[in-house]
């Protein structure tokens, strides 16, 4: 008989050979292709011919790669190394999605398959390009896939497969008994990413790191074949995409981070993030030249330099971040796979191939001669490029002081050089500026762009926009309790570039068309975005402080302000103009809206599977009866309930989410109460673990029936005793006597009802205990003395169970992702116009 | 001189501020002697000190005070060089953290006798890591 569970080689052996085939018909596309654009008139046809056929055998092999790997996931193939440390049986399909891209080898598949889309697409839409442009294309495709080759040539080891067995990757003494030994369930995806944005957001960053490729590959082309000018026009509305979707990966990396990380914000100049901004800013300062360059023939030179500039700080932010120079910097680093070498190979390459290009022919490239006068357009927007690559240089810089230690050590040296240590504050000073002098320079330009200007003109078009937003940034100011000399200016600066890029849009729309609106969009965009930003983390305040009025061991501890605040369960807390009642904890049910208290529901022992042990209902429906099993969302997930009220009256309950994975320890995500201008982000930062709790010692009480007294400072009171005829799980037999005792425990506006069993069988005792996990409370009935008509109760104390949250009120943060669509909407209309400026110049036979 | 000449200065004006500031905010590593004999001569700067918790015979986490409110501990580290360090910490425990394989405090002493760390990064011992398999789902 074939055991259950052989190891299935084939679908690794498929996969690894795609590997292969993908990396070698990469190699033979990069030599047909040059040939292709070498080659004769006669010949070309042929070439051409051969080289998309090289291309598609690419593509097909990379997306066959894809599969190879996502089989293995999906049908839980836990004898692959990826399979097992990535993903388990638990995952629900759409997360295993997210396990695809958990690891890296994933990641760079799905960089490579995004490489392989776009090249398809420029292959069919360009006619002159797509030689030139497909070589740089296919030698990239070329050192990504060796990323992932897994090939050993020697000590040489070329790439990290994800096709390894798990018995190759790791050495366990199972493996010496049963080589074809399969775990039951592999290790899980990392709880944080088991997110909707983790699905989504891993795909648009890559396509953003990918996207960055085309400009570049239409510059080199262009500087190749000495068309120095020509690359542009094919080229922006790509470098536009890009920036759209490097600029969409980062706001749902800030947004996945502000709903599921609970570091109280949606950034953190983490060098992750960092990693992906600065790329950004640099190609949106590219756009901005390259359109300068169109209308006027300016600004060249600095288009080329951006252009690669973009291109290379995304290898070098994949190198930082995958190559484990970070250590201990980034919270979310990824360790080291032995790529390093690799990954600077592959960024020196094209960077020495690019600057050589361009250096050789430096000379040869167009400038205009003339100085660009104070009053022209030109001027604004390379001061704004300027600005922009400034930004970039002050937050690429720090980023990399690891690299720079690693450089110092590895000549002999000795750096101890480390990240500032307050991150925020310190990118703050000077972030800060740059963008209030962006904003206002994107004000200034679009008056400069669309019109002829000389100092009256300007003086002129400006004074309105000038006086409305002085106007509109008053009453911000003042409605918005504004008083911090840098935020006015944040917020003068914004307002100014709202108003005057409203008034050129209002223009555009009457004269013309909708299509050239990209530019004051994404502009009208960007001051929200800091108008945005500026309140709802300049003004973001804490309301979590902690007044329970304790005296601390040093007085200066009293100082400090503890930002935390410990909720007893049941107890109202005061939170700034809330009260707090921490209410318990919940979990997640299928088919039931909400969540469902953990009273309710008792494990049975199997994933994911409960028993309801009343009825459960939710918004007035019976959704489950008593003894119904019912099954949990993600068990290890804890929702605590968390009631606030204002003057006594219920306003809103919140549920933030803690995990207790046994991996990676306490999960926390939290829960915001969103209002119009502001939201109430909460999470919890410390539970009690009260699965397992150590009991105090004994005491013991004599109540009579009726009696009234203290357990801790619960008033309860013994109702009396009640004969029983039946004991859940137990069978009574003939003879027995069970007598239940029934307390009534009150904790706050809480009644809770505890009955402690007292069983007689042939002179033996048993006792059933009741236990009370939110009080932390157990209750034994351990005797019944009948002559003096009293019981006496064993009483053991745990504490009660409690949550320590923070609470943190953001204001305005919605302008902020109202200016975020805008500016992406912005993107989207430049795109289109762009585009279809180039299509018209292709079909005219003026491509290039 | 040109306007260029101009901009072309102010931009390497710029760029000197900002390497400047970096260098001048840049924290550094020390060690808890080091960092001790900066306060000494009154230098409060925040550094990262790199070490672990200190832990009994048994293996376990020792020294971890909790504060009765919860949000806020002491705890003993000891940094690199072996020297031990009573640490405070203004936030509740960090759920993972008597399992962090290494610390990095970021803070200063506040007096000869305390450190006060406004920060912690804790390596943990990761999942992907893993080199052994574990026992469960065997």
């Amino acid at each position: 008989m074939i055991p259950f569970n052989m190891i299935n080689t084939f679908i690794g052996n498929l996969g690894h050979f795609a590997l292969i085939l993908a990396f070698v018909s990469a190699l033979i596309t990069a030599y047909s292709y040059y040939q292709y654009t070498i080659a004769q008139e006669l010949d070309k046809a042929n070439w051409r011919q051969f080289s998309r056929v090289t291309f598609y055998i690419h593509s097909f092999a990379s997306i066959t790669v894809a599969f190879a790997l996502f089989e293995i996931i999906y049908n839980h193939r836990f004898e692959y190394f990826y399979a097992y440390s990535h993903s388990s049986k638990a995952l629900p399909v759409h997360y295993m999605i997210s396990s695809f891209w958990e690891g890296q080898e994933g990641a760079f598949i799905l960089w490579i398959v995004w490489n392989v889309v776009l090249g398809l697409v420029l292959i069919h839409t360009n006619k002159f390009w797509e030689g030139p442009v497909m070589i740089v294309f296919a030698l990239v495709q070329a050192f990504l896939v060796s990323m992932i080759l897994g090939v050993v040539i020697g000590d040489l080891k070329i790439g990290s497969s994800p096709f390894i067995l798990l018995r190759d990757a790791v050495s366990a003494p199972i493996f010496q008994i049963n080589p074809d030994f399969k775990p039951e369930d592999g290790t899980g995806l990392n709880p944080l990413l088991q997110n909707i944005w983790m699905v989504i957001h891993p795909p648009t960053l890559f396509l953003g790191y990918a996207s960055t490729l085309v400009p570049f590959a239409f510059l080199m082309g262009g500087l190749a074949t000495k068309r120095y000018s020509e690359w542009v026009r094919p080229a922006l509305p790509w470098a536009q995409f890009s920036a759209m979707i490097l600029g969409m990966g980062i706001i749902m990396g800030a947004y996945w981070a502000y709903v599921t990380l609970n570091f109280g914000g949606y950034w953190n100049w983490d060098p992750v993030e960092n990693a992906v901004y600065v790329p950004w800013l640099i190609m949106v300062a590219a756009i901005h030249t390259m359109i300068t360059f169109k209308k006027s023939s300016t600004a060249l030179k600095s288009s080329i330099v951006l252009v690669i500039a973009s291109f290379i700080l995304v290898l070098y932010a994949t190198f930082l971040v995958r190559s484990g120079v970070l250590g201990d910097s980034s919270v979310h680093s990824f360790t080291d796979l032995g790529l390093s070498g690799q990954l600077l190979i592959y960024m020196l390459f094209f960077l020495f191939i690019a600057v050589f290009l361009a250096a050789k022919n430096w000379k040869h490239i167009p400038t205009s001669d003339k100085e660009a006068s104070v009053y022209s357009r030109e001027f604004w927007i390379f001061i704004g490029a300027t600005t922009l690559a400034l930004m970039a240089f002050q937050v690429i810089l720090p980023t990399s002081i690891p690299v720079w230690n690693a450089l110092v050590e590895s000549f002999g040296g000795i750096s101890n050089m480390a990240p500032p240590a307050d991150q925020i504050g310190f990118y703050t000073k000077f972030q800060l500026w740059f963008a209030v002098a962006v904003a206002l320079l994107t004000a200034v330009g679009q008056f400069f762009w669309w019109n002829k200007m000389d100092p009256k003109a300007l003086r002129e078009a400006l004074v309105m926009p000038y006086i409305i937003s002085v106007i509109i940034s008053a009453l911000i100011i003042v409605f918005g309790k504004v008083y911090d000399i840098p935020y006015i200016i944040v917020v003068l600066a914004s307002v100014f570039t709202i108003v005057a890029n409203s008034s050129i849009l209002i223009k555009l729309l009457r004269k013309s068309t909708f299509k050239l609106a990209g530019g004051s969009l994404a502009h009208i965009g960007l001051g929200m975005i800091l108008i945005g930003i500026m309140f709802s983390s300049g003004y973001s305040e804490i309301i979590s402080y902690n007044l329970s009025g304790l005296t601390y061991s040093n007085s200066w501890e009293e100082e400090m302000n503890k930002e935390h605040v410990l909720l007893w369960i049941n107890k109202p807390t005061q939170i700034k103009d809330y009260t707090a009642v921490y209410r318990g904890r919940q979990k997640k049910v299928v088919g039931v809206p909400g969540f469902v208290n953990v009273k309710q529901l008792k494990s049975t022992g199997e994933i994911n599977e409960a028993i309801a042990l009343e009825d459960i209902m939710a918004r007035g429906r019976t959704y489950f009866s008593k003894g119904d099993k019912v099954n949990i969302v993600l068990e290890e997930n804890d929702y605590f309930q968390i009631d606030y009220y204002k003057d006594s009256v219920y306003q809103f309950s919140l549920n933030p989410m803690s995990q207790f994975n046994t991996s990676m320890g306490l999960i926390s995500s939290p829960d915001s109460k969103r209002f119009v201008n502001r939201d109430l982000y909460t999470y919890v930062s410390a539970i009690n673990d009260y699965e397992d709790p150590e009991w105090r010692e004994d005491e013991f009480y004599e109540v009579a029936p009726g009696e009234t007294f203290y357990i801790s400072d619960f008033v309860t009171t013994f109702e009396g005793g009640e004969v029983l005829s039946q004991v859940d799980g137990l069978d009574l037999r003939e003879g027995d006597v069970a007598v239940k005792a029934k307390l009534v425990v009150m904790d706050y506006d809480v009644e809770k009802r505890l009955e402690p069993v007292f069983i007689i069988r042939d002179n033996q005792v048993g006792k059933i205990a009741a236990i009370d996990n939110e009080l932390g409370v157990k209750v034994e009935l351990e005797n019944i003395k009948p002559e003096t008509n009293t019981f006496s109760f064993k009483v053991n104390r745990y504490q009660k169970d409690y949550v320590v949250l923070k609470a943190i009120l953001m204001p305005q943060i919605n302008i902020l992702w109202a200016g975020t669509i805008l500016m992406l909407i912005g993107f989207c209309v430049a795109i289109y116009r762009r585009y279809d400026e180039f299509k018209k110049m292709r079909d005219k036979g003026m491509e290039a | 001189m040109k306007k260029g000449h101009i901009i072309g200065l102010g931009i390497i004006a710029v760029a000197i501020i900002i390497i400047m500031s970096m260098i001048g905010d840049a924290s550094t590593y020390e060690s808890f002697s080091n960092a001790k004999a900066m306060k000494t001569k009154g230098d409060d700067k925040a550094i990262h000190v790199v070490g672990q918790l200190k832990k009994g015979q048994s293996g376990n986490v020792e020294g971890i005070e909790i504060n009765e409110d919860k949000t806020s501990f002491y705890f003993l580290m000891v940094d690199n060089e072996g020297t031990e360090q009573k640490v405070f910490y203004n936030e509740p425990v960090p759920p993972d953290f008597s399992r962090a394989e290494q610390v990095v405090v970021i803070g200063a002493y506040k007096d000869q006798d305390l450190f006060v760390a406004d920060k912690i990064l804790m390596k943990c011992p990761s999942k992907y890591q893993e080199t052994e398999l574990k026992t469960a789902g065997m």
